[in-house]
């Protein structure tokens, strides 16, 4: 997985709460047994809508996408991480994360960024007063910045430690884990023998 | 100070602990299947890495597979591609697998449980979000996302940070012809979609403890739709009773141990929950979804709510579009609302008693002509044993579809789905917007309601149809 320090890239307002997984890509997407080309699937109902925020021309080659509260809830497919991924996005700012959207992108290297409900408005609102805006993440001092003068905003956001670690060396999960192999051989020998095995020798 | 039942179980799953990072967690069981594994198994083959425990793994087809013509090669390419990904990626890693046409074949979360492979104070995972399903025999329980899958397959372990706890009490008993589904449809409602949000939920009290474990797996089935990163019911002896004697339960004296281990997975009487929600069953009705998410619910009894019925901004925002796309004017009495498709199954509701009290209720009737019915049993298992009752004969006769097991029009991935517009009543768990076909719109409902509204057309419960001339009984056992 590739390090992320910061990002800066043109801001995407997305203005509904609630964004479920079958919104950010439906089922019949899901068929593809690669992890690329899924960014046709993202928000296809809604990109039938000429007036739909990714048809926009301004806000073309987006790469930070501001959406409302309850994003990612619904499905633990991390085909919506990837299909987010797949589009540009590197970023996305909500208030509130469904947790396996959250787990998803750490995994995925999609910063999931937790920001308070004021500070999504501001970006909603400065993004339809300058579309094409440009927003900067920075990982490594959590914060979220945009805009100039009067109006600029900069606030933190919220990432846990052990996530904000992994992205920003880059980590692969299961490498970290298979050092601790010793640990997990020593715990299987003492698993009760009548737990339940799917094969029997 | 003493320990509530989930963190019983994750202490006992903890494989190193260290300040400031996740716990790392053994899972004692992964279940896999064709959508969300193809992409974990690649990650794999590209590392080099093997299976670490193939026999605490069990693959099944499940999401895209058909449910007519099942015995005949997959008529949809890109489908049958993901279901040979499946059958090669078990192949090579020495993966079980009940495939299409296996007896043991069906929806992951039903057949878990039917092998008696799910038990009590287990760490379960798959790469599925109801995955909590299996809660209800106090295991820990939880969906995970395709690189976890791979971590698990590389490792059998996962990184896990631990979550806060909340206890659902729920008093009192369910009136007659309301059941679990209705319970935890009015709960979702109480508490909203991000209610659970960061928590492990234990769901007691009285009325749990009255519901079968069919019953208990349908409440802890939702426990995601209010945002709960898992829930669990404490095993007792219904739990006990329903695996004992299913093909992977422990025998003689490993049962006993097992037994044993089990009845000590309660919560103490001094452990402190972070959270309580109580509620009380006695004064719960059957209970339908009229938006676009599962905590936009009200009382069958009662209207399509107006957008300014909502304190919130938000919740009035969502409930416009909600109705915009459900195609309902606010006011309406919910049991006017005219259905075209009544779809019984998932694994929320797609197990034998929730066939029972189907049949039970349409025994003797006749499908309302402009409505459509299909029934599909979770499992093959489900399938053969409803047979082996005669409730297919009575769906059929009453002009239901009587359908092959898997996930069918719970998320529309193979070709049971719904077309823009049409307006279902489905027995499983997710009403988002297009989730059973692109511009489908969806009521959650119970199955006394489903039975009833496919014999009226409109959303209706048991009690509003017309009586028979001579009452019925379905089922040998
Ligand atoms: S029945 Fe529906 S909810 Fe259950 S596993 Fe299948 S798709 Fe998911």
């Amino acid at each position: 997985m590739d390090a992320f320090t910061s990002h800066t890239g043109i801001g995407v307002p997305l203005r509904r709460s609630n964004v479920d997984t079958d919104q950010i890509i439906p089922a019949v997407y899901l068929k593809r047994v690669t992890r690329d080309g899924f960014e046709d699937g993202l928000f296809s109902a809604w990109r039938n809508d000429p007036t739909f925020v990714l048809n926009n021309p301004a806000y073309a080659g987006g790469s930070v996408l501001v959406a409302g509260p309850d994003f990612g809830t619904g499905s633990s497919r991390e085909h919506a991480v990837w299909a987010l991924q797949n589009y540009g996005f590197r970023v996305v700012i909500s208030p509130r994360f469904a947790d396996i959207f959250r787990g998803n992108s750490g995994k995925a290297g999609l910063l999931a960024a937790q920001v308070d409900e004021k500070v999504v408005q501001r970006l909603w609102d400065l993004l339809a007063d300058q579309p094409g805006a440009e927003i900067t993440v920075d990982l490594e001092s959590r914060t979220v910045r945009a805009g100039e003068g009067v109006d600029a905003i900069e606030d933190s956001f919220d990432i846990d430690d052990y996530t904000r670690w992994r992205l920003l060396e880059g980590l692969d999960d299961i490498g970290i884990t298979l050092g601790h192999e010793a640990d997990i051989t020593s715990y299987e020998a003492g698993r009760p023998s009548w737990k339940p095995v799917t094969q029997h020798a | 100070m003493g320990r509530t039942l989930s963190e019983k179980v994750w202490d006992e799953h903890v494989v190193r602990s260290r300040q400031g990072e996740p716990d790392l967690l053994f899972i004692d069981l992964h279940l896999i299947h064709e959508v969300t594994s193809p992409q974990a198994f690649d990650g794999l083959r590209l590392a080099g890495r093997a299976v670490r425990r193939p026999d605490l793994t069990l693959a099944t087809e499940d999401h895209n597979v058909p449910t007519i013509d099942w015995d005949k090669p997959i008529a949809d390419p890109v489908s049958r591609t993901q279901v040979d990904t499946l059958r090669r990626n078990a192949d090579e890693f020495g993966v079980r697998l009940h495939p299409l046409g296996d007896i043991e074949q069906g929806i992951v979360h039903v057949v878990g449980p039917q092998l008696g492979l799910t038990q009590p104070g287990m760490t379960i995972v798959c790469g599925d979000s109801h995955t909590s399903t299996h809660g209800a025999f106090g295991a820990i329980a939880f969906g995970i996302g395709t690189s976890e899958v791979e971590h698990v397959l590389a490792t059998q372990t996962l990184m896990q940070a631990k979550p806060k706890t909340m206890a659902v009490t729920i008093n009192g008993s369910l009136p007659a012809g309301v059941t679990a589904k209705d319970m935890v449809l009015t709960l979702i409602a109480h508490t909203g979609t991000g209610g659970g949000q960061g928590y492990i939920v234990e769901y007691r009290g009285p009325a749990i403890e009255e519901l079968s474990m069919e019953g208990r797996m349908t409440v802890c089935n939702m426990s995601i739709e209010w945002g709960a990163k898992a829930g669990l019911i404490a095993p007792d002896q219904t739990t006990f009773d329903y695996i004992e004697g299913r093909p992977e339960a422990p025998k003689g004296a490993d049962w006993d141990a097992a037994v044993e281990h089990w009845k000590s997975l309660r919560t103490d009487d001094d452990a402190v929950f972070d959270e309580e929600v109580v509620l009380d069953a006695s004064v719960m009705t059957p209970f339908v979804t009229w938006g676009t998410n599962p905590g936009q619910g009200v009382p069958l009894g009662a209207a399509v709510p107006f957008p300014d019925d909502f304190d919130d901004a938000q919740d009035k925002v969502a409930a416009e579009k909600a109705l915009e796309y459900m195609g309902l004017t606010a006011g309406t009495p919910m049991r006017e609302v005219k259905v075209d498709t009544v779809f019984v199954g998932s694994c929320t509701n797609g197990r034998i008693e929730d066939l029972r009290l189907a049949a039970e209720i349409i025994q003797g009737r006749k499908v309302d002509p402009d409505t459509r019915l299909l029934v599909v049993p979770g499992s093959v298992r489900v399938r053969l044993q409803a047979q082996d009752e005669g409730l297919d004969v009575i769906f059929k006769e009453a002009g239901a579809e009587w359908r092959g097991a898997g996930c069918s029009m719970c998320l529309g991935m193979n070709p049971d789905t719904l077309e823009p517009g049409e307006r279902s009543a489905s027995t499983s768990n997710r009403n988002f917007e297009g989730r059973q076909g692109k511009g489908g719109r969806t009521h959650l409902v119970s199955i006394p309601v489903a039975a009833a509204t496919a014999i009226r057309g409109t959303l209706s419960s048991p009690a509003d149809l017309e009586p028979l001339a001579q009452p019925v009984t379905v089922g040998s056992n």
